[in-house]
């Protein structure tokens, strides 16, 4: 470790500290590591911070609902023959700790509910018939195994106010011991007289916005992390190093963008590779040019800026440089989304049956249609506190499953194809976007260009998101068809894997002259177009393969017979005529009702 | 306990605020949407409201908390009673108005009522145990999160909420009971698009964004800290400025019947929705009820000009027939039809 400034190891346990110190008003901790013995002795760390009697759950990505707000308690009520309620998860953990586990799978719905709860303290449980209401309050731990662009649904980060990075941590440097109970016990009683001035919040909330942070809630929960800072440093005031620290643990790995002033330079191309040659733990040294470290910072607004920046990752930094003040784009929730189950359908109702196979038993309907008769039975049966339940009770739940479906744009932003073309290939994808709304469908959007292909959006539903990512998308370059196709092979086999129907909407002149490995030579990147075009085909996916070219050629429509796909020229066909032969294909798989009794 | 934050403390977002005590002031115009970003408020807001508004009279022991001295739209309970001219009438008590919180995990015999498992069990009785439609009677029914409410929710809401009666036909029980709310939804538009049929429910729309300045941030967070840290003394600190806003709400109320709509106020709105295009009379209809409900707010007579484009963004934003994929500028559509009927 160079410099004087603590590892990250040491920043790690920092934020366990400070979170114990104040696990409301922090909001939670953003884990981002491997499972791993790093990570497990980080837990080991922060279990050994509470107290005996703190709670600590944990919660799976897939969580019923009826575990994670509370519900009827069906051992129980068939006990006592009288409706008895169960807490869930989150009242359970009040006064303690919830461990959100694979939170970058998590469903956006079980982070909306978590995300309630947190907001009002409280959990409200309208479910099976029963109402209550549970005061709770905890901390969180989010264990975040995120690779590349991975996330835990927005409305779970944005509640979470430190983030742990321990991706980069070798157990080798696991050396400190950080806090121990007496510590965190000694901070929880200083941290209620610590004042918050006005400087210290205008300063925050200044560092916020210049790097930005969007939501108020990063800033408050910098505010409240300073305060711990100051109690478990045993001060009664708080430093501007507090406040410095608290930037850099809070909102550093939030920022958006990197504030341009007059002393820096723009984002010019050599700073950014720069950027990427330092250490990631080095965070005493300004990553900005030598000249922004000749301005001295003088007010606190200046120093918790400079040290927030100073923090910010280096590959983060020189992603933001390069987008500059326009701020980078940060998608939402796509793993969520991505690696949500299979649509288990919804339950339509349940009707009178016998238990066979894998239906599935509806058991407070069961309860239900049981209940009536209860008196009447009990005269003629033996003395039984019980239920008495016969098989005519049964009702099995009814399932309507509807397979939805995504639609992967391909759109080939590549020179030959784009500059001409591109403005009416989005004309054509606004109107399809505009039918998959109506149907709410998800969309995908993929673009190639140069010497690779990019997904630009992930599955999704909110259509304003994938119409900014199209508005926004450039063009120019080669033309990758091999690598457009493998990646939207790629994809296209995740949405299968979820149990949706994905249909392929490929936008190119076919005119491939870029291979895989990025390299030229129109014959080989032509002869990779048709081979990926045929595993394509093999996969039996809707596709159609709009040609983007001035006049329809024979090499778009033999690529497109390769893939097993439709073939629509869009120089006869306008953008409405395209968006019809979409809905066509789209037609023989529009969601059938399936009724069935699935487990 | 939990106190709510005072609704006069909140800063800024006066949109947000205007929308709501409009839809408090006349039911009618049919609720309040409000979409936006993360943490700007909008949970806070409605909660707010909950606590600012006057309470009102209701039968007493009645589940749905019937208006007292009503004949028609009452529920099963209230219309069994004894006739007003046969007996003594029914006892009033004064409530807090219901702001209703729709979980997003709620299981749909808890919205709409199902039998009384308690009962049923214990007793062998078939009751009925009203849901949150029959709490939200009369006040206001809440879902934080609407995009990510499930689909079968969000029919029996829509249902409802059209004829402002909820019909129980399940489990053996046949009941209808009226439900009449203002539904107040809210939402991040990241998290997916709402479906047309209930954005159309929605009387008034509004997106609320986080403050850009330094200062209005400082003191949004300068006050959430004063009240996390105290909540009592930060709700008597406010209590004078939310008293005077109740008083303008309830002086609002009462003049709400006496404001004046002008023949012309009623062609403006009608221009104006055919120059967007809006479907049906509800634009129409929103327009006025919103205008006339701003009036009584401010005091003003009649329904002019100046109300009706006051509110015209709120009203109509939501309803336009538009490019789904074009939200951004519903705003900006209707100011310029507003330009162009109502001149610069």
């Amino acid at each position: 470790m160079t410099g004087a400034g603590p590892t990250v190891w040491e920043n790690a346990l920092l934020a366990a500290a400070v979170h114990t110190v104040m696990p409301t008003a922090t909001g939670g901790i953003r884990l981002r590591a491997h499972a791993g013995p790093v990570r497990d002795e980080w837990l080991t760390k922060f279990k050994e911070l509470q107290t005996m009697q703190t709670p600590v759950r944990r919660i799976p990505a897939q969580i019923a609902d009826n575990r994670l707000l509370g519900g009827l308690d069906l051992a129980a009520t068939l006990q006592q023959g009288r409706p008895v309620a169960e807490k869930g998860l989150l009242a359970e953990a009040n006064g303690g700790f919830l461990l959100l586990a694979m939170a970058e799978r998590m469903e956006k719905s079980t982070a909306a509910k978590i995300a309630v709860v947190v907001d009002q303290g409280m959990v409200t449980t309208e479910r099976d018939g029963l109402a209550f209401v549970s005061h709770t309050r905890f901390g969180l731990i989010a264990l975040d195994e995120g690779i590349d662009d991975e996330e835990p649904p927005n409305s779970l980060t944005e509640r979470l106010g430190l983030v742990v990075d321990l991706r980069s941590v070798s157990h080798r440097e696991m050396d400190a011991d950080g806090y121990v109970l007496q510590d965190i016990a000694e901070a929880k009683s200083r941290v209620a007289s610590i004042e918050i001035n006005e400087e210290v919040t205008t300063a925050i909330c200044a560092a916020s916005m210049a790097l930005g942070v969007n939501s108020l809630r990063a800033a408050m929960h910098a505010i409240q992390t300073a305060r711990a800072l100051a109690a478990l440093a045993g001060r009664s005031k708080i430093s501007d190093e507090d406040v410095a620290n608290a930037a850099m643990m809070v909102l550093s790995p939030k920022a958006t963008q990197v504030p341009q002033t007059d002393t820096k330079s723009e984002a010019s191309p050599e700073e950014a590779p720069d950027n990427e040659d330092r250490p990631p733990q080095q965070n005493d040294t300004s990553p900005e040019d030598p000249d922004s470290e000749k301005k001295e910072p003088t007010t606190l607004e200046d120093v918790v800026l400079d040290a927030a920046i100073a923090s910010i990752p280096p590959e983060l930094l020189a992603a933001l440089k390069l987008v500059g003040a326009k701020g980078l784009a940060r998608a939402s929730g796509k793993s969520g989304q991505i690696q949500k189950k299979a649509s288990r359908g919804r339950i339509i109702g349940s009707r009178q049956g016998s238990i066979r196979g894998n239906a599935k038993l509806d058991v407070i309907a069961t309860l239900r249609s049981a209940a009536p008769w209860q008196n009447f039975r009990r005269r003629y049966a033996p003395a039984s506190s019980r239920i008495l339940v016969r098989s005519d009770d049964f009702r099995i739940a009814q399932y309507c499953q509807r397979s939805q479906t995504c639609t992967i744009f391909v759109v080939d932003a590549s020179g030959s194809s784009a500059l001409q073309r591109l403005a009416e290939a989005k004309g054509a994808i606004r109107l399809l976007l505009a039918e998959c709304y109506i149907r709410r469908d998800e969309v995908a959007l993929i673009s190639f260009r140069g010497a690779s292909a990019e997904i630009l959006l992930p599955p999704t539903r909110a259509l304003v998101r994938a119409q900014r990512a199209l508005a926004a998308l450039p063009g120019g370059g080669g033309t990758p068809l091999a690598a457009g196709i493998d990646s939207a092979i790629a994809l296209a086999s995740a949405v299968q894997r979820n149990g949706h129907t994905p249909t392929i909407v490929f936008m190119s002149d076919a005119r491939a002259n870029v291979c895989r490995d990025g390299s030229g030579g129109r014959n080989e990147a032509q002869a990779e177009a048709r081979s990926a075009a045929r595993s394509l085909a093999a996969m039996q996916i809707n596709t159609i393969l709009i040609d983007t070219s001035p006049k329809p050629q024979q090499l778009a429509a033999e690529l497109a017979a390769l893939m097993g796909g439709r073939y629509v020229p869009l120089p006869q066909a306008n953008a409405q005529h395209v968006a019809q032969a979409v809905g066509l294909l789209q037609k023989s798989t529009t969601p059938k009702i399936e009724h069935r009794g699935a487990a | 306990m939990n106190r709510p934050f005072p609704f006069s403390a909140i800063v800024g977002q006066d949109d947000m605020k205007r929308a709501l005590l409009l839809a408090a002031i006349d039911p009618a115009i049919g609720g309040v949407l409000i979409f936006g970003d993360r943490g700007t408020g909008k949970s806070t807001a409605i909660r707010a409201l909950a606590a600012l508004l006057p309470p009102m009279k209701a039968i007493e022991n009645c589940p749905y908390h019937c208006e007292p001295g009503r004949s028609a739209g009452l529920c099963p309970v209230c219309s069994q009673t004894p006739d007003a001219n046969t007996s003594k009438p029914p006892k009033s008590i004064t409530l807090p108005v219901p702001v209703v919180d729709l979980p997003l995990g709620a299981t749909e015999d808890r919205v709409v009522g199902a039998l009384d498992l308690e009962r049923a069990l214990t007793k062998g009785e078939k009751a009925f145990q009203p849901g949150l439609l029959a709490r939200a009677h009369r006040g206001f029914l809440y879902i934080d999160e609407a995009n990510l409410l499930e689909d079968h929710l969000v029919d029996v809401l829509l249902d409802v909420a059209a004829s402002g009666e909820n019909v129980v036909e399940r489990e053996g029980l046949s009941i209808r009971h009226p439900a009449r709310f203002v539904l107040v939804g809210s939402g991040n538009p990241e998290e997916g698009e709402l479906r047309p049929q209930l954005l159309d429910r929605f009387g008034l729309s509004v997106d609320v964004t986080t403050p850009t300045d330094v200062k209005t941030r400082v003191e949004v967070i300068r006050r959430r800290d004063d009240f996390d840290r105290d909540q009592e003394a930060f709700t008597n600190k406010w209590s004078a400025e939310e008293a005077s806003l109740r008083e303008k709400l309830v002086a609002a109320k009462k003049r709400l019947a006496k404001v004046i709509t002008p023949d012309a106020a009623v062609e403006r709105a009608a221009e104006l929705c055919l120059h967007l295009g809006t479907d049906g009379l509800r634009g129409e209809l929103t327009l006025i009820r919103t205008a006339r409900a701003l009036c009584a707010l401010e005091g003003t007579k009649k329904i002019g000009d100046q109300q009706l484009r006051s509110i015209a963004a709120m009203a109509l934003r939501h309803r336009l027939r538009r490019n789904p994929l074009d939200d951004s500028r519903a705003t900006t559509r209707v100011e310029r039809a507003l330009e162009e009927v109502f001149g610069g």
